[in-house]
C-alpha cells in the first residue's frame, strides 16, 4: 500500500516535471512579453518527433537525440519569434490566440501528413528501461531518470535566474520592461534568448515525454489545457509557481487515475476549479 | 472605426439593407431549394456564432470552449426527443434553459479571471464535457451518436420533411427572433455597458458598475443562445454525437466570427456562411489539407484582414464614398 | 457634525514595504481637503485604499460614518464615493457623450435594461449634458475622446466622476500633465464643483493646492507628517525640509 503510494508520488512528480519543463517557456513568454502562445505545445511535439525520428532513421543514441530536440525547438522558436511573433507583442490577446491557434492547426496537420495519426513509438535505450529497487519497492527507471533530469534542469534554471546577470535582466524585464529598457537592458534581446530557451525546453520535454505523455499529431491540442493550467495557476512572475503547480497537477492526475480510475481524468478539472476559487491570482503571487 | 460606431452603422444607418438580408434568406425556399439542409446548417452556425460574438466581440471574454453550451443544448433536445418527448418548441426551450443554467454555473469561474485564465477555464470546460459525454456513451451514444431522435411535427402541422423545408423555415424563424432580441440588447444601455467593460473594466468599476455580475448575466444569455443553436442542430438533423462538444467546434466558431467580423452583430452570420460553404465545397479534400489551410488562413486574417469580411466591406464603402466626394470638392 | 469621509489608522503594506501607515483623516461635508507630499509618499495608494481598489492591511474607511472597508469599488461608488485617475483612464474610442452615458445610465439604474435603445433615454442624455455644461465641455459632446486635447480629457475624467452624483469626490492629481494653457479650464472646473460635495484632492501643483484647499494633509513615506490650514503648512519648517531636501 505504502509502496504503491510512493510509486505513485514518484510517477506523479516525474509527470509533473515534464509538464513544468514544457510549460515554463509559456510562463516566461506570457510574463515577459504578455504574449499568449497557444502553439507552445507544438514545440514540444517538434522535439518529440525529431527525437523519435533521429533514433529510428539515423540511429542517433537517445542521449544525443535529446539535446538535438532542444536545439531544434529553440531554433524553430527563434525563427518564429523573429518572423511572426514579435509583431504581436502589442496586439490584443485575441489576435495572439488567433495567430497561435492557426500555427497549431498547421503544425497538427503537418505532423499528421508527415507521420500519420497514430501514436509515435520510441524505443528507450536498455539502460533506461525496466525497474529498479529503492526503499523496498520497485520503481520505473525511466521515471527516475525523468525526475533526475527535471531536478537538474530546474536547479540550473533557478541558478541562472537568480545568480547570473542574464537572470537578473530577465527578472527586471518581467517586473517593469520600460524601466529595464531605460536602465540599458535590451529587453528585446533578453526576450529572444529567454523565448528560445523556453521553446528548447519544451522540445526537450516533448522528447523526454514520448514515453510518458505519448506523442501523436494532436499533442499540442491534447495537452494545451494542462500547460495553460500550470501557467494560470502557477503565475508568471516566478519559477517556483509553475513548478509547484505542475508537480501538484502531475501527482493529482496520476493518483486520481490510479485510485479512482472511473473519474480519474476529471481530477485535474476539479483541481483547477478548487485552485481558482482559493487563489484566483495564482499559487505563488507577488504583491 | 470603433466597434460602437460600426454597430451603429450596420444596425442603425442602413435598416433597409438588414431587411433585404432577411428577406433574401426567407426567399431561400425558392432560391436554393436543393440546398435547404446546407442553408439550415449555415443558420445554426450563424446563431452559434452570434452567441459567441456576445461574449467575445462585445464583452471581450476569450473563450475556447463555447461548444460546451452548444453541445449541452443539442443533447438536451436530442435526449428529450429520443426518450419520447418530440415536440420541437418545448424541446428548444428546455435546451436553452439547460445550457443557460450551465452557463450561469460556470460563469463564476470565467468572468473573474484574466485572459489566460479564461482561455484555460473555457478550454477545460469544453474538454470536460466532451470527456463526460464520451464516458457516458450508454446515455449519449458516444462517438456513434444518439439514435432514435424523432421529432413531432412543428406546431402540430409541419412535419420535418426530407427536403429540409420545415427545418429551414424553423431555423430561419428561430434565428431571426433571437437575432432581433440580441440586436435590441446590443443597442440598450446594457449592451453599451458591455463595450465599456471590454475596453476598460477598471474604469467601469470606478463608475459603479458591478462588472462581474453583469458579465455573469451576459455569459448566461450567451450560453442559452448557444444551447438553442445546438438544439436546432439536434432537431433538424435528428442526430447528435459527442463531437458537438469538441474543441474543433469551439475553435471553428472563433474562426467564423473573426472571418465575418467581431462585435458588429452580423459578423457571426456572415462568417458562418463563408466558413460553412467553404467547408462544404472543400470537404472533398483531405481533412488534413483543410486543417492546414484553415490554420494558414487564420494567420493571414490576423496579419492582414482587420475586422473580417464586414470590416473590409466597411473600409471599401468608406473608400468609395471618399472617392465620390473628392471629384466634387475639386469642382 | 458627522464627517463625510473618515479613516482611522488606515495602513497598507506589501511584504516589507509599508506604503501607507496609520493614516487618520476626517473630512467635513463640503470640505476642500488637499493631500500633498513628495513622490512615493503613498498618495495614490491612499486613494486606492479609499476607493476599495486595494484592501487595507489595517484600519477602516467610513463614508458618512458607515463602515465601507470591506466593500468593492463599485459598491462604494453607489454609496457616493467617486474618483478620478491620475493618468487618464477613459474610453478612448467612445465619444464624450457615450462615455458620460455609461456613467449616467448606471447612476440612474438604467444600465441593466437590455431592451430600451439608448437613443430613447432622454432623461439620461439630459443629465449627461448638464454635467458637461458645468465643465464647459458641451461643445465636445460628439468628439471621440482619443481626439480631445489632453487638458479636455482631464476634464472628462472629472465629468465622469461627477456623473456618479458623488457626495465625496477624490481627485488624483487633476492637473497632472495639463499644460499651463489648459489649467484655466481646470481651475474653473474645480471652483465650480458643487458646494455640498466633499472634495479630497491629491496634488503636486501648489497653485491649485493653495487656491482651493481649506485644509492640507502632508503625507511623507506613507504616514501623516502634519495637517493644517494652508497658512500653517506654508509656514511649517518641517514641510519645507521635506520638499527641499534633507530629513
Amino acid at each position: 500500500m505504502i509502496a504503491s503510494l510512493i510509486g505513485i508520488v514518484f510517477d506523479g512528480l516525474a509527470y509533473g516535471m515534464l509538464l513544468f519543463l514544457i510549460s515554463v517557456g509559456l510562463s516566461v513568454t506570457l510574463g515577459l512579453m504578455n504574449f499568449v502562445n497557444l502553439a507552445h505545445g507544438a514545440f514540444g511535439m517538434l522535439g518529440g518527433y525529431l527525437c523519435a525520428l533521429a533514433m529510428a532513421r539515423w540511429n542517433v543514441p537517445f542521449l544525443v537525440a535529446l539535446p538535438l530536440a532542444f536545439v531544434a525547438a529553440a531554433l524553430a522558436g527563434l525563427l518564429l519569434e523573429r518572423l511572426l511573433f514579435r509583431r504581436f507583442y502589442r496586439r490584443s490577446h485575441l489576435d495572439q490566440v488567433l495567430l497561435t491557434i492557426g500555427l497549431t492547426f498547421m503544425a497538427v496537420a503537418a505532423a499528421t501528413f508527415l507521420f500519420g495519426p497514430q501514436q509515435q513509438a520510441l524505443r528507450l535505450p536498455e539502460y533506461l528501461s525496466g525497474q529498479f529497487s529503492v526503499l523496498g519497492a520497485d520503481h520505473n527507471l525511466y521515471r527516475m531518470f525523468l525526475l533526475a533530469v527535471g531536478v537538474v534542469l530546474t536547479v540550473a534554471l533557478t541558478l541562472v535566474v537568480e545568480r547570473t546577470r542574464f537572470g537578473a535582466a530577465v527578472r527586471a524585464a518581467v517586473d517593469n520592461p520600460r524601466v529595464a529598457e531605460a536602465l540599458g537592458i535590451r529587453v528585446g534581446l533578453v526576450f529572444q534568448i529567454a523565448f528560445a530557451t523556453g521553446c528548447g525546453l519544451a522540445g526537450l520535454g516533448g522528447a523526454l515525454g514520448v514515453e510518458v505523455l505519448g506523442l501523436d499529431p494532436v499533442f499540442p491540442l491534447k495537452y494545451m489545457v494542462y500547460f495553460l493550467l500550470v501557467v494560470a495557476v502557477g503565475g508568471t512572475s516566478t519559477l517556483k509557481g509553475p513548478l509547484y503547480a505542475a508537480l501538484l497537477l502531475g501527482v493529482a492526475d496520476v493518483a486520481g487515475k490510479y485510485y479512482i480510475p472511473q473519474v480519474g481524468a476529471f481530477i485535474i478539472y476539479a483541481m483547477m476549479v478548487i485552485l481558482l476559487i482559493l487563489r484566483p491570482q495564482g499559487l505563488i503571487s507577488r504583491s | 472605426m470603433s466597434a460602437a460606431a460600426r454597430a451603429r452603422t450596420w444596425a442603425g444607418r442602413f435598416p433597409w439593407e438588414e431587411g433585404a438580408f432577411w428577406l433574401l434568406l426567407a426567399v431561400g425556399f425558392w432560391l436554393w431549394p436543393k440546398h435547404l439542409a446546407l442553408a439550415s446548417q449555415v443558420l445554426i452556425a450563424g446563431l452559434f456564432a452570434l452567441s459567441y460574438d456576445l461574449i467575445l466581440g462585445y464583452a471581450g471574454i476569450l473563450s475556447l470552449g463555447h461548444a460546451a453550451y452548444f453541445g449541452l443544448g443539442a443533447y438536451a433536445a436530442g435526449l428529450l426527443a429520443a426518450h419520447g418527448w418530440g415536440e420541437p418548441l418545448s424541446g428548444l426551450l428546455a435546451a436553452g434553459c439547460c445550457a443557460g443554467l450551465a452557463g450561469f454555473l460556470t460563469s463564476f469561474l470565467v468572468v473573474r479571471g484574466q485572459d489566460l485564465t479564461r482561455l484555460m477555464v473555457t478550454t477545460a470546460i469544453g474538454l470536460l464535457l466532451f470527456e463526460l459525454a464520451n464516458r457516458l456513451s450508454n446515455i449519449t451514444g458516444g462517438v456513434d451518436g444518439l439514435s432514435g431522435v424523432e421529432m413531432a411535427p412543428l406546431l402540430g402541422a409541419f412535419r420535418f420533411d426530407i427536403y429540409g423545408r420545415t427545418a429551414y423555415g424553423y431555423c430561419l424563424i428561430v434565428t431571426f427572433v433571437l437575432f432581433l432580441g440580441v440586436r435590441r440588447m446590443v443597442h440598450s444601455p446594457f449592451g453599451w455597458s458591455l463595450r465599456g467593460m471590454r475596453d476598460n473594466p477598471s474604469r467601469m468599476l470606478a463608475l459603479g458598475y458591478p462588472v462581474q455580475r453583469r458579465l455573469i448575466a451576459l455569459y448566461t444569455v450567451s450560453a442559452a443562445i448557444a444551447g438553442v443553436a445546438g438544439a436546432l442542430l439536434a432537431q433538424t438533423t435528428q442526430f447528435v454525437s459527442i463531437d458537438v462538444f469538441s474543441f474543433n467546434r469551439s475553435a471553428d466558431v472563433m474562426v467564423m466570427l473573426i472571418v465575418g467580423g467581431a462585435g458588429v452583430l452580423y459578423g457571426g452570420l456572415v462568417g458562418a456562411a463563408v466558413f460553412t460553404l467553404a467547408y462544404h465545397f472543400l470537404s472533398a479534400l483531405n481533412p488534413v489539407y483543410w486543417q492546414f489551410w484553415l490554420g494558414a488562413f487564420l494567420i493571414a486574417i490576423v496579419l492582414f484582414g482587420r475586422g473580417g469580411v464586414l470590416g473590409a466591406c466597411e473600409r471599401l464603402s468608406r473608400h468609395l464614398r471618399e472617392r465620390g466626394r473628392a471629384p466634387a470638392a475639386q469642382r | 457634525m458627522m464627517p463625510a469621509l473618515r479613516t482611522s489608522g488606515l495602513g497598507k503594506h506589501f511584504g516589507g514595504v509599508r506604503a501607507v501607515t496609520g493614516v487618520s483623516l476626517a473630512l467635513a461635508r463640503g470640505a476642500r481637503h488637499a493631500v500633498i507630499g513628495p513622490n512615493g509618499a503613498g498618495k495614490t495608494t491612499l486613494i486606492n485604499l479609499l476607493t476599495g481598489m486595494l484592501a487595507p492591511s489595517e484600519g477602516d474607511v467610513y463614508l458618512d460614518e458607515d463602515r465601507v472597508t470591506g466593500l468593492r469599488p463599485d459598491q462604494r461608488v453607489k454609496r457616493g464615493l467617486a474618483r478620478t485617475f491620475q493618468i487618464n483612464n477613459l474610453f478612448p474610442d467612445l465619444t464624450v457623450m457615450q462615455s458620460m452615458l455609461l456613467a449616467v445610465c448606471e447612476q440612474c439604474g438604467v444600465a441593466i435594461d437590455p431592451w430600451r435603445p439608448v437613443s430613447s433615454c432622454r432623461d439620461e442624455i439630459a443629465a449627461a449634458r448638464a454635467v458637461l455644461r458645468l465643465l464647459h465641455l458641451d461643445g465636445a459632446e460628439d468628439t471621440v475622446v482619443r481626439q480631445l486635447p489632453y487638458g479636455d480629457q482631464r476634464l472628462v475624467e472629472i465629468a465622469l466622476a461627477l456623473a456618479c452624483k458623488p457626495r465625496v469626490l477624490l481627485l488624483d492629481e487633476p492637473a497632472a500633465g495639463v499644460p499651463k494653457a489648459g489649467s484655466q479650464a481646470l481651475f474653473r472646473a474645480i471652483a465650480g464643483l458643487p458646494d455640498e460635495v466633499t472634495v479630497l484632492f491629491v496634488e503636486h501643483d501648489m497653485d491649485i493646492v493653495f487656491r482651493f484647499a481649506q485644509r492640507i494633509t502632508v503625507l511623507v513615506s506613507g504616514a501623516i507628517l502634519t495637517e493644517g490650514t494652508p497658512e500653517d503648512i506654508a509656514r511649517d519648517p518641517t514641510v519645507k525640509q521635506v520638499y527641499l531636501g534633507g530629513r
